[in-house]
């Protein structure tokens, strides 16, 4: 490897004016680390660590309220980027230094086909003509493995599906062949089996073009296939750098051991999941008993779907109606007291599995049996018994509380609504235990839910599931939207309570860890049928089918090199 | 149940403060919010108490000569002033001498020895009043106080009664989709596709004619929140379109709440701002529409004051140089306005809990 530096960054400090009367928030205190030419460094932290923050300003894109302290150097070629000019950075962007973002359908600009923004690019920086622009946007795209590139260099961004518009991004920023890529969170947005194309892709084309990336991401799990090296920070500071090597195989900093270890493995399953505290503390082995899963025909059942559709009708045209099945067919069981996964891409239906089991959506056929009673068949009324006894806990943290009810409010209204608890009194005593046991303080009652972070917010979600002493929980991707070291608390959290209550889950996530740690029984869907159902060992040890086996396959290979650590 | 206490007291149970007690604790705390309230409130109290008649109660006494320059102004020439006393002049100049033909000449004499006799006192009228006067010579400002209390009255209870009919319709339309999108749209496609000035027209022929609706400025209300609901009804509609599919909703549906309390507890707050802000602008837009109203004959009767009368009035005093009676209506407005928006921004902000 190529021992010089293509960039410095030393001493960043980046603090953000809140408002005139408090302290500006330091962001990144003082942070120093090198891109290697030639070479993949991957930025490791979870959200408010700073790594957005300190990627922006090697770009020079932070917004208008930050503060640079002058000590602040960021070296590229000689010069200090930090004090650029405008025109020198404009001149630098794009061309030297390029980047990708999370989300590739908002970094499109959806009126203009992806020829003309590719084109764009390469007009602006490199001087080409339409024509040769035209030309030089089609090698791109069939670069970064866009079928039929002659033809989708006419479409716009919504024609293409979200692998292909960050492909089109990537191809935007290659395309004026940039020393250094910068890509944040670019895999975060998108499913495991797409996930891993891209990260090929990226691998492919830094050692193709002979470039740097500096690759931003929360998941220590994808950098041990592509990076060099590793950059761990937490709350704007750097905790460990080094080799991806040393920092897989021997992590100094508890921090560092504490994210290797957090997430759920496919080859280990403890009684808990180890906790950041845990690390912390220094006593990272406490429970790592292993827990066994798995059904037996003789369960008892407490949820039986049977040949469950859902079709949607999109309107088309004055009078047309077009059937969109989202499910078909679907068939399952749930055992009293265990927990079935449901996996599978976007737009698999697994989502929609989940709904139209609450009635949240309107089956279009089929029968769903609680105990016996066919919930589909009740009428509104007679399924308010029932709605107690069927919770769910949303995806999104941020979306699923109303912002305008204190915690207290939330807690107290379904409690209300069933008529739980004799008067409103018993009820706020029973919403302070409920807050205690999921981990809250009290005082938590009185707040609203944007001054919480969203691992407190989705323990305020299962708290409202709670009041109601459900039997079923449907977990719709409950813990995708958190952060690693957040995902294992509310993990245990989840399953603390299904050994004290013995509720049953259907836990619905595309993360296959997460899915084969929690499980008893996974179910697998693709495209709104069931592929392949079983216990979760058995699945994930004997695939019987090949969508199955893709899906395995594409798990980032730095949880096995994590494994080898042992 | 046992009668020991083996479990401490629970801990005490303290009321949450309420949505509305937390929103004064900020709007307390928001300076420009605090200050337009306070004006808001000083023409409300101006307005209620030139209601009960404690201020402004004599505002039709002529007062003035035509077009009293105000007291700051007291110099300035007033041509119309003196060419209405020219006129007076010589309407008491001894009239021709027509004797000789005039068959009534003899009892002159007699009548105006008994016209002697009732005294008749000529009103001193003043050069100046404080802030000007009128045509008739009435007191600008006492004008201004007393017509703020058609126009508040009209503009305020029309911009609520309007946003409350377009609250609730665009409530249900973006709700419940379907049927019921269909019929309202179809209902405000109907008011919208009649020209404004019309259907005001339409509306208050209905009105005066079966005068069911009573006299006065009620009817102006009820003829400007009838037509101008639209407008709101579509912004709420589609807020109402956004939330319904949110994810705070779908979790109020799983736990059993029934669809009003999901419309009106659950969404209605958090898409109060839009309505917010809309009252404010029909306030501002209803003042001046009551001009118009009144303009084409349906406003205010003549006997009432309101300061769109004095806007249309004070159309022909601009020409000759004027314009005190444009300035106190326009600023009393203009101030009540800004204040009114400014007011409604800062609770917006102020019942946002996300927003310190």
């Amino acid at each position: 490897m190529n021992t010089s530096n293509l960039l410095q960054v030393q001493d960043l400090d980046v603090r953000f004016r809140i408002d005139r009367k408090s302290e500006p928030f330091r962001a990144v205190k003082g942070i120093s680390f090198d891109i290697p030419e030639e070479s993949t460094v991957a930025l490791v932290g979870e959200s408010g660590s700073g790594k957005s923050v300190s990627a922006m300003a090697i770009l020079g894109l932070l917004p208008e309220n930050a503060i640079v302290s002058p000590e602040s150097r960021i070296l590229y070629g000689g010069r200090n980027l930090l004090q650029a000019s405008l025109r020198e950075m404009q001149d630098i962007r794009g061309k030297d230094i390029s980047v990708i973002f999370q989300e590739p359908m908002t970094s499109l600009n959806p009126v203009f086909t992806v020829g003309e923004q590719i084109g764009e690019v390469l007009r602006l920086h490199m001087g080409l003509g339409l024509r040769q622009a035209q030309a030089r946007a089609v090698e791109l795209l069939n670069e970064v493995g866009i079928p039929n590139p002659k033809l989708r260099v006419g479409s716009f961004p919504h024609e293409l599906s979200g692998g292909q518009q960050q492909r089109v991004m990537i191809a935007m920023a290659i395309a004026c062949e940039p020393k250094l890529l910068i890509a944040d969170e670019p895999t975060t947005a998108l499913d495991v089996t797409i996930q891993k194309q891209i990260l090929d892709l990226v691998a492919a084309l830094q050692a193709k073009h002979r470039m740097s990336v500096l690759f931003i991401t929360h998941d220590l799990g994808v950098v041990g296939d592509i990076a060099d090296r590793v950059v761990v920070m937490q709350d704007g500071v750097i905790k460990e750098q080094g080799t991806v090597d040393d920092i897989f195989r021997h992590p100094k900093d508890a921090y560092t051991k504490a994210l290797l270890s957090c997430r759920p493995r496919l080859d280990r399953r403890p009684k808990r999941l180890p906790v950041i505290d845990d690390f912390l503390k220094g006593d990272p082995k406490v429970h790592l008993e292993e827990r066994h899963r798995g059904t037996s025909p003789e369960d008892a059942i407490i949820l039986e779907v049977k040949n469950l559709d859902k079709t949607f009708f999109l309107k088309e045209g004055f009078f047309g109606k077009r059937a969109v099945p989202a499910v078909k067919g679907v068939s399952f069981r749930l055992p009293k007291g265990k927990t079935l996964g449901l996996v599978g891409e976007s737009g698999s239906g697994k989502t929609t599995v989940g709904l139209t089991v609450m009635r949240l959506h309107e089956a279009t056929g089929g029968e769903v049996l609680f105990e016996g009673t066919n919930l589909l068949s009740l009428t509104e009324k007679e399924m308010m018994a029932y709605r107690r006894r069927i919770q769910i806990i949303f995806q999104n943290p941020y979306a699923s509380l109303n912002p305008r009810f204190t915690v207290g409010q939330i807690l107290l209204e379904p409690m209300r609504i069933h008529a739980i608890g004799a008067d409103d009194r018993e009820r706020i005593e029973m919403a302070y235990q409920l807050l205690r046991r999921v981990g809250l303080p009290e005082a938590s009652f009185h707040k609203y839910p944007h001054e919480f972070s969203g691992g407190q917010r989705q323990r305020i979600a299962i708290a409202r599931c709670l009041t109601m002493k459900p039997d079923v929980l449907i977990c719709d991707e409950s813990v995708s939207a958190l952060d690693v070291s957040v995902q294992a608390q509310v993990l245990n959290l989840l399953q603390d309570l299904q050994d004290e209550y013995g509720l049953s889950y259907i836990f619905i996530s595309h993360d296959l860890a997460v899915v084969k740690y929690i499980s008893d029984r996974v179910m697998v869907m693709s495209e709104g049928e069931l592929v392949e159902v079983a216990d979760s060992d058995e699945i994930y040890r004997n695939p019987q089918q090949e969508y199955t086996r893709r899906l395995l396959a594409s798990i980032p290979r730095g949880l096995q090199r994590a494994k080898e650590l042992e | 149940m046992s009668a020991i206490l083996d479990n401490p007291p629970p801990a005490e149970v303290r009321d949450s403060p309420g949505l509305w007690a937390l929103a004064w604790r900020r709007l307390r705390h928001d300076r420009v919010g605090m200050v337009s309230l306070a004006i808001v409130a000083f023409f409300l109290a101006l307005m209620t108490a030139s209601y009960f008649g404690l201020v402004a109660s004599d505002w039709a006494k002529e007062k003035g000569v035509s077009y009293a320059n105000p007291s700051f102004l007291a110099g300035s020439e007033n041509l119309e002033a003196q060419s209405m006393a020219h006129k007076g002049a010589a309407a008491k100049a001894p009239p021709v001498d027509l004797s000789d033909v005039d068959p009534l000449a003899p009892r002159y004499k007699e009548w105006e020895e008994r016209a002697a006799k009732i005294a008749v006192t000529e009103v001193k009228r003043s050069e100046t009043l404080p802030f000007g006067g009128d045509k008739w010579g009435r007191d600008v400002l006492k004008k201004a106080v007393k017509g703020s209390e058609v126009s508040i009255f009209v503009g305020l209870s029309s911009a609520l009664l309007a946003t409350l009919i377009g609250t609730v319709l665009g409530a249900f339309a973006g709700y419940w989709g379907g049927k019921v999108n269909d019929f309202l749209e179809w209902f405000y496609n109907i008011f919208t596709s009649i020209p404004y000035i019309l259907l005001i027209l339409a509306f208050a022929a209905v009105a005066t004619s079966t005068g069911k609706l009573g006299k006065g400025i009620v009817p102006i209300v009820l003829i400007l929140s009838l037509t101008g609901w639209t407008g709101i009804y579509r912004l709420i509609r589609a807020e109402y379109i956004k939330h319904s599919n949110r994810e705070y909703v779908k979790a109020a549906q799983a736990i059993g709440a029934t669809n009003s309390s999901r419309m009106f507890h659950h969404i209605l707050p958090n898409v109060s701002h839009v309505a917010l802000v809309q009252l404010s602008q029909y306030t501002v837009g209803f003042i001046k529409a009551e001009v118009i109203l009144s303009f084409l004959g349906f406003g205010v009767p003549v006997d009432m004051v309101s300061w769109g009368t004095m806007l249309a009035e004070a159309q022909n005093e601009l020409v000759i140089g004027k314009w005190w009676q444009l300035a106190a209506a326009g600023a009393s407005m203009a101030i009540l306005v800004t204040a009114f928006s400014l007011l409604t921004d800062s609770l917006r902000d102020a019942l946002d809990p996300k927003l310190k």
